[in-house]
C-alpha cells in the first residue's frame, strides 16, 4: 500500500515521516521517529500507556492513525522536561516515588499534565476520574494521585 | 493485540464525496473517532479493506442553534457535547451522558455518530480472535451458537452507547446520507431489537447529524449509569430520565434505557404516573416498572439480575434528585 508523506510538529520540531494508512501514531512515534518513551500496553485504548497530546487534546496514540497527525502538533513525554529541568510533575513523581516499574508513567504524566493545564486545583475525585484511563499495576494509584495533587498545590503556590 | 491489517484510507471533504467513496469500495467502513472501530478491527471482528475518514468534513463538526431545533454534527466529539453551552437545561441528560462515556482521552476523540452507531457488545464477542476461536466463536460472528442463550437463535449482545437514551427523551431525529441521498428518521427508528444487526441504516449510509427539537415545557432531565469502575467503562445499565412537574404532580415523564438490551429504548407504560405526586410510593412503583423492562442478559461478567435491579434503582434515584 502506498505510504503517505506526513508533516507534523513533534515536541516543537517539525518532523516528516512516511507511513502506511494502517500504522497508528504510536507505531510511528516508536518505530520511525524513535521516540520510545510512549509505551504500547493494550493497543485497545484501555491502559493509557500510549497517551500523547494531539493538538492539545489528550489521546491514546494507539487509537489514532499516523496520518491523522498531518499538520498537527504532537506532544510526547520526551518533550515534557525543559532540557535538564524536569517538569514539576516529573520532579514530584520522583520525590514521592509515584512509580515502580515505570511502564505506565509516561502516559500518566502526559494525562496528569493535560489535567493541570486546564484545572490547577482539582479535587482528588477529579484527579482519580481523569486518570481512570491510565492503568498502573504497581503502585495501587495512591502515590500517583498524591503526587498530582501535591504538584498542583506547588504550582498554585508558585 | 494484533496489528491493524493493510487498508486503504480515503479523505473525503464532503458528505456526498464520502458516500461515493464508500459505495465504490463496498467492504469499507466510515472512520471518525475510531476508539471502537480500530479496536474491533484489531480483534478481527471487523475486516474492512478501506476506511473512509470523516474528520476532514467540516459539516460533521458543527453544532447549530436553530429556531426550533439544535443540530449536532455526527463527528462532534463527546467532550464537545459534554461541554456545549447549548446542551444545558433542559437538555442536561445529553451532556451528562456524553460526559460519562469512557475516560477523558476517549471523549476527546469519540464522536456522537460513533456513540449512536456503536456496535452491540457481549462478553463472548468483544474478545481477541484466539479467545473467540477457542470458544467456537458465537452467533454474532462466525459461530452458530449464542453462548448467552444457547437454546435460541437470537443474539442478545447489548447496545452500550450512553447518548442514545438521553436523545430519545427529546424525540431526536437523525439525518442519514446514503447512495440514494439524504433522509431523516426518528432516532428510535435507527434501532431494532437484534444484537446481530441492531442498526436499520442501509449499507453505506452515514450519520450526518442529530436534530433535537426544542421543548417549551419546563422539564428537567438527567443521565446516570452503573459500571464496573465508576470513572470509566461501558454501562451495565444506563438510565436517562425526563421529568416535568405541575402543581407538584408529575406532568411529563420519560425514561430511556441503554446497556440492557440490543437497542436503547424508552420505557413503556409511564402514563399511569402522570397526575401523581412523586412521593416514595410512586417512585418505588416507578423503579419496579423500569426493572421489569430492563431485560439484561448474561452479556457482561456482572450478573443480569444486578443490572436489572440497578436500572430500576438508578431511575428512582434520578427522578428523586432531578427536582
Amino acid at each position: 500500500m502506498a505510504k503517505q508523506h506526513i508533516t507534523t510538529t513533534i515536541n516543537g520540531e517539525e518532523t516528516e515521516y512516511l507511513c502506511e494508512p494502517q500504522e497508528t501514531l504510536l507505531d510511528v512515534l516508536r518505530d520511525q521517529v524513535g521516540l520510545t518513551g510512549t509505551k504500547e500496553g493494550c493497543s485497545s485504548g484501555d491502559c493509557g500507556a500510549c497517551s500523547v497530546m494531539l493538538d492539545g487534546r489528550l489521546v491514546c496514540s494507539c487509537l489514532v492513525l499516523g496520518v491523522e497527525a498531518e499538520g498537527k502538533t504532537v506532544e510526547t513525554i520526551e518533550g515534557m522536561a525543559d532540557g535538564d529541568e524536569l517538569h514539576p510533575l516529573q520532579q514530584k513523581f520522583l520525590e514521592e516515588a509515584a512509580l515502580q516499574c515505570g511502564f505506565c508513567t509516561p502516559g500518566v504524566l502526559i494525562a496528569a499534565k493535560a489535567l493541570l493545564d486546564i484545572n490547577n486545583d482539582p479535587t482528588e475525585t477529579e484527579v482519580r476520574y481523569w486518570l481512570a484511563g491510565n492503568l498502573c499495576r504497581c503502585t495501587g494509584y495512591d502515590k500517583i494521585i498524591r503526587a498530582v495533587m501535591d504538584t498542583a498545590a506547588d504550582m498554585r503556590g508558585a | 493485540m494484533e496489528h491493524l491489517p493493510e487498508m486503504h484510507l480515503q479523505h473525503p471533504a464532503t458528505v456526498e464525496e464520502a458516500v461515493k467513496l464508500h459505495a465504490a469500495a463496498p467492504a469499507s467502513r466510515y472512520l471518525a473517532g475510531g476508539s471502537d472501530l480500530l479496536v474491533n478491527i484489531r480483534r478481527g471482528i471487523e475486516r474492512p479493506d478501506s476506511l473512509v475518514y470523516l474528520n476532514g468534513i467540516a459539516e460533521l463538526h458543527t453544532i447549530t442553534d436553530g429556531l426550533e431545533q439544535i443540530s449536532i454534527g455526527g463527528a462532534v466529539t463527546l467532550r464537545e457535547l459534554a461541554e456545549s453551552q447549548l446542551l444545558r437545561k433542559p437538555f442536561s441528560a445529553v451532556a451528562q451522558a456524553a460526559g460519562k462515556v469512557a475516560g477523558p482521552s476517549h471523549r476527546e476523540y469519540g464522536t456522537l455518530g460513533g456513540n449512536l452507531c456503536l456496535d452491540t457488545r457481549c462478553v463472548f464477542y468483544n474478545q481477541s480472535e484466539w479467545w473467540r476461536a477457542a470458544n467456537n466463536y458465537c452467533l454474532k460472528y462466525r459461530g452458530d451458537i449464542c453462548h448467552v442463550a444457547p437454546g435460541g437463535k437470537k443474539c442478545f449482545a447489548a447496545f452500550s452507547g450512553d447518548v442514545a437514551p438521553a436523545l430519545l427523551l427529546f424525540d431526536a431525529e437523525v439525518e442519514l446520507a446514503g447512495p440514494d441521498g439524504r433522509r431523516r428518521i426518528a432516532l428510535a427508528a435507527l434501532y431494532r431489537n437484534d444484537g446481530m444487526d441492531h442498526l436499520t441504516m442501509t449499507r453505506g449510509e452515514l450519520l450526518v447529524a442529530v436534530h433535537v427539537p426544542k421543548i417549551p415545557a419546563p422539564v428537567r432531565t438527567g443521565y446516570a449509569k452503573s459500571r464496573v469502575r465508576g470513572s470509566i467503562d461501558f454501562p451495565l445499565a444506563g438510565v436517562a430520565v425526563r421529568l416535568g412537574l405541575q402543581d407538584e404532580k408529575i406532568a411529563d415523564l420519560r425514561i430511556g434505557l441503554t446497556g440492557v438490551s440490543p437497542l436503547p429504548f424508552l420505557v413503556r407504560g409511564l402514563d399511569k404516573f402522570v397526575g401523581r405526586k412523586p412521593d416514595d410510593a410512586c417512585l418505588e412503583e416507578l423503579r419496579e416498572v423500569v426493572r421489569g423492562q430492563a431485560k439484561a442478559m448474561k452479556t457482561t461478567l456482572t450478573p443480569p439480575h444486578y443490572r436489572r435491579r440497578v436500572a430500576g434503582a438508578l431511575a428512582q434515584k434520578l427522578a428523586e434528585s432531578i427536582f
